[in-house]
């Protein structure tokens, strides 16, 4: 296992060098390059332009350019994107990725949740009416054409009931109003935090609760998962607090009383700015999930039909357990193991983020500015996006193969 | 169902590495029985998942639609000048695009062309690229997948990190590029879209299912009556690597429709025709989210939706057959 292991990471470093290299190359291969772009502007000399274009470094061929990027990236220096122009690569891409991160990972999360869900029942009622329904139905969502389905859903639901904003991540109104250290980033990256840290408390919870007795267990169950939610709304507010307090702006709402701070909290504060993003995450969020759960349901219910014929769930069975316990303590569990790898495999695309979403929903995020980079031949934006993503899925690949041997032991590297 | 075809297998090739000769006239006959009766049960479990049938419902649809646009041009039902696809133009509506009438079951698009007309026409094109796509993947990942398995080492080393290399890449956006670089047209396309999913993750799934038929008995009895490494790759595990590839085409084949409808709807590849293009012709126009116009996105998009949705229930359906751990029995 461990000699598999080292040969593998060598030839990952090997694979990812490689890919970067080929992105440069077939990049740099379109017609022109970025310095083309300057023709546009009428003002510039001929003389200016040649300028220009030297100070990005497109006056040296390809293979110098190639070289020195390769040295800088090897020093951790990711160069300055070019359509960005004096901003480094580094500072676009932690602008853009919380927000590509956040959308794409609630979606990835919430289709694999109810697409595993939705997989259990099919495979427990097989060969009823729900199953045509639902194999129908979720084949035709996950075959959708995708910018035409988000289209319909906004129209729907963003113009024609109005219930959620038509699109971008914030509501420009609202923040227009926000006071220093709030920014979206700002708000983001918190939200992220939020997310792991509120995740791993669920997670906690229900493995804690998981092994007391079943009486006890659904009531306090319950009883948990509320008391985190609520927790968490309760840490943002006194975070909101803490905040507005370093920023000073209690002289306004401090002699109203107590009354009047809360509500400035709840108008002014960051709890009010982070519910915005979450306003804005739900239709894009249901929209990705529709598409994509179908194929968690599916790959859930195959793997479901093959565990179901074990002897193990003939004697759950025999032993009278009841038909839920069966379907998802001995059977469902068991089944797990595809779906896991799956999920592990996409959440390395996660930073990817989807080029179509992306333009249906106005959501600028690591996607859209992949494309452009790639269109305006930005390269080391471009490359730089893929430096990460490449990284992810190469790992990601690894740690599924070692998963796998771990969770089955009938798998064996040699 | 594929253990039986396995010892089947097995037998014929004990068989024809030459142990009984003078039989081999009659080889081919029996062979040919074999395989009939295998197709026949084969199409029996197959017609047992309704799903499946009704992917292939729609399929025949479309390919109707596909045959029947040529004829009825020819016949002079649809006048060339006015039904034409790309350069009709019917000059007795008012306004373009024109609603649903009698004469345009669908209306016309905004540059008045007949919609009905233009669905029918890129259906054929349609199929065109899902196959040639779908061809290429089976060739290649099957290929590519028995040869990493069946030799291992580092050739299965490389084989599989260039799958990775594949993996990694962005989809949408080297099509992209491509299409940047290269006058990309329908053909290209299919040959990209084939050669990306055969040599990426279809050829790692092929490969793990190869890796398990390795290490049949037969493959060995193969090789101890004197079968070459091309023999034993041609004859034992390609042919039963080939059912799981035919599965995979089917897929191929939804997402090469998919992404030719999503390229043509951001316009960036070079095509007379397709539903992709009749999408990004409203959009350009100004008329995708106008619900009263319905007929200029709706035929289109739901032509996309419903085609991919049919050859993937029919690659489901495949599944059961394939993959007898699946079936009811």
């Amino acid at each position: 296992m461990r000699r598999y292991l080292v040969a593998r990471l060598a030839q990952n470093v090997l694979t990812y060098f490689l890919f970067l290299t080929m992105v440069f190359f077939l990049l740099d291969a379109q017609p022109g390059d970025f310095g083309n772009s300057y023709i546009n502007d009428p003002r510039l000399t001929a003389e200016q332009r040649a300028l220009l274009r030297a100070r990005l470094g497109l006056d040296k061929p390809v293979y110098e350019r190639y070289l020195i990027w390769m040295s800088n990236f090897l020093q951790g220096e990711f160069g300055v994107s070019f359509s960005n122009f004096p901003r480094p690569v580094l500072d676009v891409i932690a602008e853009r990725a919380p927000r590509t991160i956040i959308l794409f990972l609630t979606a990835t999360i919430c289709s694999f949740y109810f697409g595993f869900m939705a997989g259990k029942v099919l495979a427990w009622k097989r060969g009823g009416w729900l199953e045509y329904i639902a194999t129908v139905g979720g084949v035709g969502l996950y075959t959708v054409f995708t910018p035409w389905f988000g289209l319909m859903m906004i129209l729907l639901f963003a113009y024609t009931l109005g219930v959620f904003p038509i699109g971008k991540f914030i509501d420009p109104v609202l923040w227009r109003g926000a006071s220093e250290p709030i920014t979206a980033n700002f708000i983001f990256l918190r939200l992220l935090i939020t997310g792991f840290v509120g995740g791993a408390l669920l997670l906690g919870w229900l493995l804690y609760v998981r092994r007391l007795d079943p009486i006890r267990r659904r009531r306090l169950r319950s009883v948990g998962v509320i008391v985190i939610l609520l927790l968490i709304v309760v840490a943002w507010l006194v975070y909101s607090y803490v905040i507005a307090d370093q920023a000073g702006w209690w002289q306004q709402a401090r002699p109203a009383g107590p009354l009047a701070m809360l509500s400035y909290l709840f108008t002014r504060g960051a709890i009010r700015y982070a519910a915005d993003i979450l306003w804005h995450l739900v239709l894009p969020v249901t929209t990705l999930t529709l598409i994509s759960f179908a194929g968690q349901m599916l790959l859930t219910r195959n793997s479901m039909l093959e565990t179901l014929r074990e002897d193990y769930i003939l004697t759950a069975r025999a032993k009278g357990l009841p038909e839920r316990v069966v379907r998802d303590k001995h059977a469902a569990r068991n089944a797990m193991l595809p779906v896991l790898t799956a999920f592990i495999l996409s959440l390395a695309f996660v930073l990817d983020g989807g080029v179509i979403t992306e333009t249906i929903f106005s959501w600028p995020g690591m996607g859209l500015t992949l494309l452009t980079a790639a269109q305006t031949e930005d390269i080391p934006m471009a490359v730089g996006a893929l430096v990460f993503t490449g990284a992810m899925a190469l790992t990601a690949h690894l740690v599924a193969d070692v998963l796998y041997a771990y969770l089955d032991p009938r798998i064996r590297y040699a | 169902m594929a253990e039986k075809s396995d010892i089947v297998g097995g037998a014929t090739a004990g068989t024809a590495a030459g142990v009984v000769r003078h039989t081999e006239l009659d080889l081919w006959k029996i062979r040919l029985q074999l395989t009939w009766r295998e197709f026949k049960q084969n199409v029996a479990l197959f017609a047992e998942n309704k799903i499946g049938l009704l992917g292939v419902a729609i399929i025949v649809l479309f390919a109707l639609m596909a045959v029947a646009h040529p004829i009825l041009i020819a016949t002079r039902v649809w006048d060339p000048n006015i039904y034409d696809p790309i350069v009709g133009y019917d000059f007795t509506q008012v306004q373009q695009p024109a609603p649903p009438s009698a004469a345009h079951l669908l209306g016309t698009d905004p540059l008045g062309r007949d919609v009905l007309s233009q669905l029918m026409y890129s259906a054929a094109s349609e199929f065109a690229l899902g196959v040639t796509a779908a061809l290429v993947t089976v060739i290649v990942a099957t290929t590519v997948g028995a040869v990493a398995a069946y030799y291992g080492g580092i050739l299965d080393s490389i084989l599989m990190r260039l799958a990775d290399l594949i993996i990694m890449t962005p989809f949408v956006t080297i099509l992209i590029v491509l299409s940047a670089m290269f006058d990309v047209k329908m053909i290209h396309l299919a040959i990209i879209i084939g050669l990306l999913s055969g040599f990426g993750g279809d050829a790692i799934i092929i490969k793990s299912q190869a890796l398990t038929i390795k290490v049949r008995t037969y493959i060995e009895a193969a090789r101890v009556a004197g079968g070459g490494d091309a023999h034993i790759i041609l004859r034992h595990i390609v042919p039963n690597l080939l059912p799981l590839s035919f599965l995979y085409m089917m897929f191929t084949v939804t997402s090469a429709i998919f992404s030719e409808a999503v390229l043509s709807f951001f316009g960036l590849i070079n095509i007379r025709m397709s539903w992709g293009l009749m999408i990004h012709t409203t959009s350009t126009a100004g008329y995708l989210m106008d619900l009263k116009r319905w007929w200029l996105v709706f035929p289109a998009s739901l032509s996309i939706t419903a085609l991919c949705a049919a050859f993937y229930l029919v690659g489901r359906a495949l599944d059961e057959v394939v993959n007898p751990r699946l079936r009811k029995r």
